[in-house]
């Protein structure tokens, strides 16, 4: 439900029916409400037979790969000669994005049920839940449920921790993710070896996120079946899918719908659309890694994963930015970039180097200072940008350039005329 | 490391008594001592309030490590400390979707209110730092602002007189 507001009736509430419900934070309130039955008809089952129901049920990874989730477990070795791990990504950093904090918030004992879940899946004895460190409250009242949770001895022989990050946006790839818990610097591993075969302190390791693993129990008590048909447009995109959305709307928060829904409606019906006596001008899907998508993409854009690739961005993490007529795209760019200078691990050149440059182009763009071959270079380093590192953050920075220029040439071009006021920015 | 060996007598462990106890539980999460880095880290910080270069060794002896390691961590991640900081610690969010919503005018508003005067600076009461952050998760209800560990959400510049009352 559109936490902080009321449900909206075009909504599919599964992982958001509890939302702003304090007792089903509770392990007794959690109870009440069916919780934890799924684990323990789990625990009772072999975990291939476990992994075949993710499979069939077509869940793919909410953190923005969108990988088959069922697919991913079953790539964990077969025959079990050392340990394996499980990491539960909480480090929900991606600008636009804010679903998982509000699992935590509200139904802590979702995720950890689905987290003791995939443990027995895999076979992991051992899994971490890598929380960012800016979450004080989601890691409080996560800190309590698993304490409860363990009180009550619902996990079996599976052992669950939690990690505080220390803010760095990067140890959200998965990689960078696992060096973090081993006490290092956050830099993204060279993947081969990937995790399933060498993660984790060198160990089998399986990666997942918050709201991919607070799905599982649902689809274990109701079925594949059903969760296969929570489908509205392409049948490789299934289930309900928690949007947040941000930005120049008249009701923002989290939303759940069923994938394949029109962005339009979100946008529109359930966030009220932009403020009174403002128009949409633009608006990134799926976080600020993915293109922008224009008025007119916007509008006709299925929410699912191959909906959103067909105009020419990704359905990502589901984090919607949206952008009014009153948005200076050039700036907002330029914001982006920063971000991602800043959070750049600087281990590849064509990261460190071309975030940092990237950022200065555009500050000195705006502050009427823009050379007439600008664009062209901004271009040229995004083509540089892409492709050739290590991780994406890299190509994550180059996204909103290249569309943003291709979409909004004109805002960029009236910088470089003179024709708007310069933005002293840096 | 810097620290003078006077400065190193004056020097009062961290990791003793009930803290090295709250250590010795960490330990158990891991199969290596490395892997504890973060959470001593963080245990280092709540007790000194910052990460000094002598706690960096001492988190590097209990832990097995060199202190030029143990450096190269903490400056990696931005929430440890490597100088001190005011009473109240404030991250304010200014990255697009916050910015759209008027983020910058609330960084404005704290930075001249608490009389910290520039983002990443202290007040001259030792009372306030006010640093501007990416992301902080919390899109929706812009602009989030992070003081000490209190998440406050929704912050407008109106609702910044009330915030440096709470906590002065």
């Amino acid at each position: 439900m559109g936490f902080p507001h009321k449900p909206h009736p075009k909504e599919t509430v599964v992982l958001s029916q509890y939302f702003g419900d304090a007792e089903a934070r509770t392990h007794k309130g959690w109870v009440k409400r069916g919780g934890y039955e799924a684990l323990s008809q789990v625990l009772k089952m072999e975990p291939a037979a476990v992994t075949d129901i993710v499979k069939e049920s077509g869940l793919r990874g909410r953190g923005g790969a969108g990988f088959p989730t069922g697919l991913k477990w079953s790539f964990m070795p077969k025959d079990k000669k050392r340990p394996h791990y499980l990491c539960v990504n909480a480090d929900e950093s991606e600008p636009g994005t804010f679903k998982d904090r509000e699992i935590m918030r509200w139904t802590p004992h979702a995720l950890l049920e689905g987290t003791a879940i995939a443990a027995h899946a895999i076979r992991a004895e051992v899994a971490y839940i890598y929380i960012r460190g800016e979450f004080t409250e989601p890691w409080t009242i996560m800190e309590q449920a698993l304490a409860d949770a363990n009180a009550a001895g619902v996990f079996g022989k599976i052992k669950v921790y939690l990690h505080r990050g220390a803010g760095a946006y990067i140890c959200g790839e998965e990689t960078a993710l696992m060096n973090s818990i081993e006490g290092k610097r956050g830099n993204p591993r060279i993947k081969p070896p990937f995790p399933a075969a060498a993660g984790l302190f060198g160990m089998p390791t399986t990666i997942n996120n918050v709201e991919t693993l607070a799905a599982v129990p649902h689809i274990i008590k109701r079925g594949a079946a059903w969760y296969k048909g929570l489908c509205l447009s392409n049948p490789k995109s299934t289930g309900t899918k928690l949007f947040s959305v941000c930005g120049h709307v008249q009701r923002p928060g989290n939303y759940e719908v069923t994938m394949g829904f029109p962005l339009k409606d979100l946008i529109y019906d359930m966030c009220g659309g932009p403020p009174a006596g403002r128009t949409l001008k633009a608006c990134i899907p799926g976080g600020s890694s993915v293109p922008i998508l224009t008025r007119e993409e916007t509008e006709a854009c299925l929410l699912d994963y191959e909906g959103v690739v067909e105009k020419g961005s990704m359905l990502g993490s589901g984090g919607v930015i949206v952008f009014d007529d009153s948005a200076d795209m050039v700036y907002q760019i330029m914001r982006l970039t920063k971000f991602y200078a800043h959070e750049s691990c600087a281990q590849c050149t064509q990261c460190r180097e071309g975030t940092a440059w990237t950022t200065k182009i555009l500050e000195r763009l705006l502050g009427g200072q823009g050379k007439t071959n600008d664009l062209d270079l901004l271009l040229d380093l995004a083509e540089n940008m892409t492709g050739k590192t290590i991780c994406v953050l890299s190509d994550s920075c180059a996204a909103p350039v290249v569309s943003g220029i291709k979409k909004f040439r004109g805002e960029f071009d009236a910088y470089l005329a003179g024709k708007r006021q310069p933005v002293m920015v840096g | 490391m810097t620290h003078s060996v006077s400065h190193a007598e004056d020097y009062q462990a961290v990791f003793t008594g009930k803290v090295l106890e709250e250590l010795q539980a960490v330990l158990q999460r891991y199969p290596t001592k490395q892997a504890a880095l973060l959470p001593t880290l963080w245990i280092a910080q709540r007790e000194h309030g910052w990460i000094s270069d002598r706690i960096m060794a001492e988190v590097a002896e209990v832990l097995g490590l060199t202190p030029a390691y143990v450096k190269g961590v903490v400056t990696f991640y931005t929430m440890y400390h490597q100088h001190p900081v005011g009473k109240n610690f404030v991250q304010v969010c200014t990255t697009s979707p916050c910015n759209i919503c008027g983020a910058e005018a609330v960084l404005k508003a704290l930075l001249e209110q608490t009389g910290a005067g520039d983002a990443g600076a202290t007040s001259p009461d030792g009372k306030w730092t006010i640093v501007e952050v990416e992301c902080l998760g919390a899109c929706g209800f812009a602009t989030p602002v992070l003081v000490n560990d209190d998440f406050i959400e929704s912050v407008t510049p109106e609702k910044v007189p009330d915030i440096v009352r709470k906590y002065r």
